[in-house]
């Protein structure tokens, strides 16, 4: 049972605002020293751990293109090219991105699109400059709430498409726990039943980005 | 055959030059601590495989320290003003698309066609790892065509990096130290004993109880742990398996696959899964750390309802 001090240690620490790098090594630390292990033995799993993991700051690779592209004015042109369309709301666009997020993601395309890559430059100030009067005010807390919606649309769009595609890591993750509890299952019987779920979360985050463009409109009225 | 390691070196090359970018960046008062955690992130793409495990070790300490001493600033590179960025624009038009677009398009090429290329039975780029290796293909040729095409300085990919990278800051290594919590939370049997607890003290005795028990715990455990992967063992070993489909009788496809949707309904509230949730906000420059979480908890809340009810729907049909 005092194992689970470790994820006591995460929970509180996250709640209290503590620096995250820190409440992880502690937590860490912790979770380790009621399982038997020795501080220097937790620093060396961690260690090994978190050197198998660098694959997930690779990430972080696409920041020096998005960063020249910002330099030479990306960011304004988009917003231009969405500020001269009629008819185009915040919501909308969120709404059309979530499609094509959701379709190329079924079909394995995931990575052509990220937060970094394609929020940041390109659909955070669209989406902003969808909601922008003609005079590009807008409330400083309505942008905010526009960048947010923008990065949460991204993750929902993937996270409830990506179990279609049947070489996803998540779909030969079940295949193959299934497998070695005795029940061998080909990986597209398990993806065909991600797609109720990707219908459903289509419908509910359409509807909230409806909602959504009313909250703006009536927030930029006022 | 083009291997992961070629990312490596490719990403621990980009993050010793923002070390190196910090050092001579006097505007910034905490410029060294910003080289030396930089430097150090660098250094383990670049010889963690040679530190050892017990150096890799003493290199993440070193890591939290600089975070947690409050070591590490933002830098302050020069780049262009929002006037001049708004000329270039104009200047450069629909020209600024092409770089843009030219990432998604090799990556799409580099999955579809590159990965199954194989030379002499040797595949040009290891498949296991083609996304990520089409991904750092993809920067390089689409950073060539931003240099030229829009006649940016040849230092601008690192000093505009560095700006980028500085607006996330130490948060940037978050999801690495989350996934290395993780393999010692599995050391240590901490998803086992909350499996244990799960199924001792929750009520599985009917077919919708079982399936709510095992939907909302997938949810919740995952939201502990901060990744869905490490909790749909547990409870699908715990609950799903020997309730769900053994005693039930219920399709194991449809109870493993919701089941692990249930898990993403638990991702999307969770700071723990921090790539998705705390580092976005940072990079569009959010102030409240929790924007984008607060964002996505009434579609994550709906969808675990919706999960709940397709899987006792199709699952006992």
């Amino acid at each position: 049972m005092l194992i689970l001090l470790g994820v006591l240690v995460v929970v509180a620490g996250f709640a209290a605002r503590l620096n995250p790098l820190l409440v992880v090594v502690v937590a860490a630390l912790t979770s380790g020293w009621f399982a038997g292990l020795s501080p220097l033995a937790v620093i060396a799993v961690f260690g090994k751990a978190f050197n198998a993991n660098r694959f997930v700051s690779t990430a972080y690779l696409v920041l020096p293109l998005v960063g020249v592209l910002e330099r030479a004015g990306l960011r304004e042109r988009a917003a231009a090219i969405i500020a001269r369309l009629p008819g185009v709301s915040a919501g909308r666009l969120l709404l059309s991105y979530m499609a094509l997020r959701q379709l190329t993601t079924a079909i394995g395309l995931q990575p052509i699109a990220g937060q970094a890559h394609t929020i940041r430059p390109l659909i955070a100030p669209m989406a902003e400059a969808a909601a922008e009067g003609p005079d590009g005010v807008l409330e400083p807390d309505t942008r905010l709430a526009i960048r947010a919606m923008a990065a949460a649309t991204d993750n929902i769009a993937v996270f409830f498409s990506e179990d279609i595609f049947i070489a996803m890591g998540s779909v030969l993750l079940i295949a193959g726990f299934l497998t070695s509890s005795g029940i061998a299952l080909d990986p597209i019987k398990i993806s065909v039943w991600a797609i109720p779920t990707a219908l459903a979360s289509f419908a509910i985050h359409a509807v909230r980005l409806m909602l959504f463009d009313r909250l703006v409109a009536r927030r930029t009225k006022s | 055959m083009i291997k992961l390691g070629f990312v490596y070196v490719l990403a621990g090359l980009m993050f010793a030059g923002f070390g190196v970018f910090s050092l001579g960046d006097r505007k910034n008062p905490k410029r060294f601590g910003n080289a030396a955690f930089w430097g150090l992130v660098g250094l383990s793409f670049l010889a963690g495989d040679q530190l050892g495990d017990l150096g890799d070790g003493f290199l993440v300490l070193g890591l939290a320290l600089l975070a947690g001493l409050g070591l590490v600033g933002r830098g302050q590179p020069s780049t262009t003003s929002p006037a001049e960025r708004l000329a270039l624009s104009q200047r450069l038009g629909n020209r600024l698309f092409l770089p843009a677009l030219m990432l998604p398009l090799v990556v799409a090429l580099g999955i579809l066609l590159l990965k199954p290329i194989q030379l002499g039975g040797v595949h040009l780029m290891d498949p296991k790892q083609a996304t990520l290796i089409s991904l750092a293909l993809a920067v390089i040729l689409a950073l060539a065509a931003a240099l030229i095409l829009l006649r940016q300085p040849l230092e601008s990919p690192l000093q505009e990096g560095r700006r980028l990278v500085d607006t996330v800051g130490w948060a940037a290594l978050l999801p690495q130290f989350l996934a290395a919590l993780g393999a010692v939370f599995a050391i240590a049997g901490v998803g086992k004993e909350i499996g244990i607890l799960v199924t001792t003290y929750l009520p599985v005795d009917t077919p919708l109880a079982a399936v709510s028990v095992y939907c909302l715990g997938m949810a919740g455990f995952t939201m502990l742990m901060g990744n869905a992967f490490a909790a749909f063992p547990v409870l699908t070993g715990g609950v799903g398996l020997p309730i769900l489909v053994t005693h039930f009788g219920g399709n194991p496809a449809v109870v493993a696959s919701i089941g692990m949707l249930c898990g993403f309904c638990g991702t999307l509230m969770t700071p723990l899964a921090a790539n998705f949730n705390l580092v976005p906000p940072a990079l569009l420059e959010i102030p409240d750390r929790y924007a984008v979480i607060k964002t996505q908890i009434p579609t994550a809340l709906l969808m675990l309802i919706v999960n709940t009810v397709l899987m006792y729907v199709l699952a006992f049909r």
